[in-house]
């Protein structure tokens, strides 16, 4: 079986159109929003703030917090119900690693830097637009960073590689499928976030991680550009 | 104390008829703005802007048994999440009881105005009901999440739209033309007292100088549907009705917006 044009008509190595814009939560530290398709992400951060309980804060370094957390409207089928499930738990987990890297947080010993992640409507690459919302909000929130994070999942369709699966193609039937999300820091080309559900040869893998940072790079771009258009008085 | 000082410069303001963003008492912030159907995967939904303060609503319809002593009867159930990407006070994990309370509100403006005939939310007498679950996720809370919330609630059900039953299952992937129909228009508006004077539509810093509080649903013809006091401090009589007035008033204003 062979997969021979997407079900949207984008190219293999195409992303679903982007959106992101940066300050959008007056009250955050820094915030920023990321929309891929249908799916749309809010980032806030606040801090390096006060960290309670005490006994959680570091003396050497201030600490990253992470939560993902999906609108209980925001799939497709049934309402998701409030309060985290251990795959929001999990993906805030991922999301702390992948973003921690780009942070100096030494300066900010016994502190937090708390991101929030929610998400409104979901249609597949959730985590990985959580993840670029929230790098832009770190940057708005005017942390020193060595680099921004972006993130986008690629994987493998019957016999195609591709970028940027959307909720029909990570859900298709009777065909082998894979799914890998993944984070760069795109100055080092640095891997922060990799995970993967599926099957795929590890030549295949290759192959496509090399698909998915050039994409990558395109979102760089816009991320870029959404961070300076705050600070030019751009409004959309 | 810094906030002691903030309330008496509040209050200082409110006796000059002013307040610290230069409005007058009774007036909302601009603009109040509506937007439909911004959610796809939601049966149902807005977004209310009322200056900065930002809250989007969701609606979900769900099959589920009636209660037994209303076996002709659908419900609606509204949750509220206080975000706290929204606002640097509010914090993870269930919701307290402020959110309790916010999602209360807006539950009794929807359900006792009777915006909804619960008989036509019935799919087959004492078997299956539609359950309307509305739920609130304020995005930016610069102040007044009750008025924000509850208008965000009520455009989100004007914007509502059945998926398709079976019998069986619900295909949320088919949306049907037929929509959640709504016999009322109840608006909440909440009314601040503070030093003695009565505002609308607080910010953040008004909100932490409140002495009492009175949220008045009300529907087209000035029938009230709802109340909730809030605040430490007590009212007179002569209060309520004063804040009644204005509730009523007001509530026409913000009705406009739909």
């Amino acid at each position: 079986m062979t997969y021979k044009h997407r079900i949207d008509g984008r190219g293999f190595d195409e992303t679903r159109p982007i959106e992101a814009k940066v300050g959008v939560i007056k009250r955050a530290d820094g915030s920023a929003m990321f929309k891929i398709g249908n799916t749309w992400a809010y980032a806030a951060v606040y801090g390096p703030r006060n960290l309670h309980p005490k006994f959680l804060q570091d003396p050497q370094r201030g600490i990253l917090r992470c939560n993902y957390n999906m609108m209980p409207f925001s799939s497709s089928g049934e309402r998701v119900r409030p309060g985290g499930s251990r795959r929001s738990k999990e993906i805030s987990l991922v999301t702390q690693k992948a973003l921690l890297p780009v942070l100096n947080l030494e300066e900010y010993p016994n502190s937090v830097v708390d991101v929030f992640i929610e998400l409104p409507q979901t249609e597949a690459g959730s985590r990985c637009a959580g993840i670029c919302a929230a790098s832009m909000a770190l940057a708005d929130a005017g942390l020193e960073m060595k680099d921004l994070v972006c993130a986008v999942s690629v994987g493998k369709v019957a016999d195609k590689l591709l970028v940027d699966l959307d909720y029909s193609e990570e859900s298709y039937p009777d065909v082998s499928v894979a799914d890998i999300p993944i984070a760069m820091m795109p100055n080092s080309g640095k891997i922060t976030l990799l995970q993967m559900d599926g099957e795929v040869k590890k030549e295949e893998l290759m192959k496509v991680l090399a698909m998915g940072k050039k994409a990558l790079l395109d979102i760089y771009e816009i991320q870029k550009k959404a961070l300076k258009e705050k600070y030019h008085g751009v409004e959309e | 104390m810094m906030y002691r000082e903030l309330r008496n410069h509040i209050i200082g303001l409110l006796n000059a008829d002013t307040r610290l963003d230069g409005r007058k008492l009774t007036e909302y912030r601009k603009p109040v703005e509506i937007e439909y159907g911004i959610i796809k995967t939601a049966e149902g939904s807005a977004r209310v802007k009322m200056g900065e303060t930002e809250v989007m609503v969701g609606v979900k319809l769900e099959v589920g048994e009636p209660y037994p002593d209303t076996p002709e009867e659908g419900t609606i159930i509204v949750g509220a999440e206080l975000l706290p990407m929204s606002n640097p006070d509010f914090e993870l994990g269930p919701p307290g009881i402020q959110a309790i309370e916010l999602a209360r509100v807006v539950d009794r403006g929807i359900r006792e105005s009777k915006a909804l005939d619960f008989k036509k939310l019935c799919i087959e007498k004492g078997k299956n009901i539609w359950m309307v679950v509305i739920d609130i996720c304020p995005i930016n809370d610069a102040g007044n999440l009750f008025d924000a919330s509850s208008l965000a609630a009520l455009a989100a059900l004007k914007d509502t739209k059945y998926p398709e039953f079976n019998g069986e299952k619900v295909d949320y992937k088919k949306k049907t033309d037929k929509k959640l129909e709504l016999e009322k228009t109840p608006i909440a508006v909440t009314v601040i007292k503070i030093g003695g004077k009565f505002i609308v539509d607080p910010d953040t810093e008004e909100e932490k100088a409140v002495d009492a509080r009175l949220t008045v649903s009300s529907i087209e013809d000035g029938t009230l549907c709802a109340m909730q006091k809030g605040g430490d401090e007590p009212l007179t009589m002569e209060d309520i009705d004063k804040m009644l007035d204005i509730g009523i008033e007001k509530a026409k204003e913000l009705r406009k917006y739909l």
